[in-house]
């Protein structure tokens, strides 16, 4: 008796404090948007800026006068680019009643979210995460699901076309993460249209995730004929091949191309100092050498902003500019919905057309991708010294 | 045949890192049975304590080496002291989990004292290359193989020319027979790890500055392959784990080189391959003895 007693006083004394716990529902006065991104771990490169990013908009906006009277607040998680932890932020969100949710960065997290997003009836808009299935569920688009960015394969076609036409290159060799699911589909695109320009992939190298070490296939591709070498990667790897490659004969001047994950400041650490990276391309969803006054007014008043919040001025990276433009494109959807329900943001959002964004004039196709441009970006001693635009 | 060398060269790099984290690991086991899962965070300790050193204390290459080496062979000490001895008349069971459980301690400790992203370690020196006639040898794999031989020289005269190296291989031998000899097994215990910690903080440090990228996970592969690489050698013996390490680094090489595109992606499983290998037709290693255990 003591013991069934007992028992029942703690499930009372739990329940009630997690009555207390639980948060309520947005007031009247504020709209809750969730934040879940990596802000620490391997890619916090990436999660930092955003965050930036998404709370200079909701400053920007609530000094307004908010959206419809109403102020923003921002809830946010960090996943530290661990799925599990991921999940667990989304489902603290639902608890936490936001209407949308803001992020991830990177296509892994997105990817581990978005079901659960799904069957809960939120909207989870990712500024950054570019692997295909980001916004799909199985063979058809995942209503809930979103992107402010161009996809991979869009952004493998491009660097295709790039090697192609502005490097003139017609061999190529590829080396692909074999534990990233960015990169062996990049991988793979790029080899696809690389072939449909009429080059030929003369090798295609793979690694684990955790290697150091790429002398050997390295040692291996320099023996190949070829034109470019095509790195599918984050700069935590791809900073380390470019620096080996520099060290390895016959690939000191070859030119080397990547995707949007060479964008890290540590690129140049990595590969060994800034006099390694030469010849270097890669593709990205912004640039400031820009000349649009959207993109210096940008990259002005995020300087100001870091400055006075942070107290260190920060240039804004792709994902600073694609963060920026995610939230206000939400904020938007908010507004044309005029309501905080979330089908009704997810029916606004779907509907936005032509934002004109700083990276871009964005647009939604029917798989919920952003059509928009590609920026190519040359590396010369570790600094971007021309910008190339390329449209869809 | 050029590129068959120039490979030859990349496997004997890895493996030399390879052999000092084995060298750890054998010296462990034989003296007290120990398999010290835990040894591939002191090379990732070392590799953390050397960028310190020059970043924050501003010390040339070497005295960083040495430092890192002597504060990673301490933090071995407080290990051994701290986990393993109390366990020392427990099952081998026992040990083993605790050395699992510190592995992960100090994986997690990195991670939340220099926090969870890549680091880069400063590049103090130039890379210069040698061309030797097509085969391409770097400055910083002669200095990791100078530095490798050196410390491996050091390590044999200390074990086979001095008093410590002779209790030291008492204590492989027979542990009580060595107590009745004289010998103060518990210090010869602990200089045992801080040796072996030192030198896996050497292969860190040479690792970082090679490889630059500096994160709390980088013990994780090479611990387990160096692992490999000392029973492969034969667990317990010196030379062996030298001879196992470079074996494993070349082996690595040659696939990652030679495997194309089926192949290559692979070269962690075949070198696990090649433990299970040898645990099934020679689990004593290539030099270690088929010692039978007395009921």
């Amino acid at each position: 008796m003591k013991k069934i007693l007992s028992l029942l006083a703690l499930v009372l004394v739990i329940s009630g404090l997690a009555a207390c716990s639980a948060e309520e529902e947005g007031t009247a006065e504020t709209i809750k948007i969730g934040v879940n991104l990596e802000l620490t771990g391997d890619v916090s490169v990436y999660g930092i800026p955003e965050r930036y990013a998404f709370e200079q908009a909701v400053e920007e906006v609530n000094a307004a006068g908010g959206i419809d009277g109403k102020l923003v607040e921002l809830v946010i998680y960090d996943n530290a680019y661990d799925q599990a932890k991921a999940v667990q932020n989304t489902e603290k969100l639902i608890e936490d009643g936001v209407v949308a949710i803001l992020g991830s960065a990177t296509s892994g997290m997105t990817l581990a979210i978005a079901p659960l997003a799904k069957d809960n009836g939120l909207v989870v808009f990712t500024p950054s995460g570019t692997n295909s299935a980001v916004t799909m569920d199985g063979t058809v688009v995942n209503p809930w699901a979103f992107r402010a960015c161009f996809i991979d394969p869009f952004q493998g076609q491009v660097l295709a076309n790039f090697a192609s036409k502005d490097l003139a290159a017609t061999k190529a060799v590829v080396m692909v993460n074999s534990g990233s699911e960015y990169s062996k589909e990049l991988a793979r695109i790029f080899e696809e249209q690389f072939n449909k320009n009429g080059g030929t992939v003369v090798q295609t190298a793979s690694y684990a995730d955790a290697d150091t070490d790429y002398k050997a296939s390295l040692t291996s591709i320099a023996t190949q004929e070829f034109d470019v070498l095509f790195v599918a990667d984050y700069a935590k790897n791809a900073g380390l091949i470019i620096g080996q490659a520099r060290s390895t004969s016959g690939l000191e001047t070859v030119a080397i191309i990547g995707p949007d994950g060479f964008e890290d400041p540590k690129l140049n650490d990595l590969a060994g100092g800034a006099a390694n990276v030469n010849n270097v391309f890669f593709s990205t969803h912004f640039s400031t050498l820009s000349d649009d006054t959207q993109v210096s007014d940008f990259v002005a008043s995020h300087a100001a902003f870091t400055k006075a919040k942070y107290g260190k001025e920060e240039v804004p990276s792709a994902l600073t500019a694609l963060a920026y433009d995610a939230a206000y494109m939400l904020f938007k959807a908010i507004d044309n919905a005029d309501s905080t329900d979330p089908a009704a943001i997810r029916d606004a959002l779907e509907a936005l057309e032509s934002f004109d964004g700083v990276t871009g004039d964005i647009s939604f196709d029917e798989f919920h991708n952003a059509v928009k441009p590609a920026f190519l970006i040359e590396l010369s001693n570790g600094a971007p010294v021309k910008a190339t635009i390329v449209n869809p | 045949m050029l590129e068959f060398l120039n490979q030859i060269i990349n496997g004997l790099s890895l493996g030399s890192i390879y052999a000092l984290v084995a060298l750890g690991y054998t010296m462990v086991y034989g003296i007290i049975r120990l398999i010290n899962f835990a040894h591939g965070e002191i090379y990732m300790f070392g590799a953390f304590a050397g960028m310190l050193a020059i970043t924050v204390l501003r010390l040339p290459f070497f005295f960083a080496l040495i430092f890192a080496m002597v504060v990673s062979a301490l933090l071995g000490v407080f290990i051994e002291r701290v986990a393993y001895k109390p366990l020392r008349k427990s099952s081998k069971t026992a040990a083993l989990i605790t050395a699992i459980g510190i592995s992960f301690l100090l994986q997690n400790l990195t991670a939340m004292i220099m926090g969870n992203n890549t680091s880069a370690f400063p590049q103090v020196f130039d890379k210069q290359v040698y061309d030797l006639g097509g085969v391409q040898i770097n400055s910083l794999q002669v200095l990791i193989f100078v530095v490798t031989i050196i410390l491996m020289f050091l390590l044999q005269f200390i074990v086979l020319k001095t008093k410590l190296g002779r209790a030291m291989r008492a204590v492989a031998v027979d542990k009580d027979a060595s107590v009745l000899m004289g010998v103060n097994v518990d210090n010869t215990i602990t200089i045992t790890f801080a040796i072996g910690s030192a030198l896996a903080a050497a292969a860190g440090v040479l690792i970082g500055l090679y490889h630059i990228r500096v994160v709390f996970w980088m013990g994780t592969a090479p611990g387990l392959k160096a692992f490999v690489a000392a029973v492969f050698g034969g667990i317990g013996s010196i030379p062996g784990a030298m001879i196992g390490g470079f074996a494993i680094g070349l082996m690595e090489a040659l696939v990652a080189g030679y495997g194309g595109t089926l192949i290559s992606p692979y070269r962690d499983a075949v070198v696990y391959m090649l433990l299970i290998f040898v645990l099934l037709v020679k689990p004593s290693g290539l030099l270690g003895k088929n010692v039978k255990e007395k009921v």
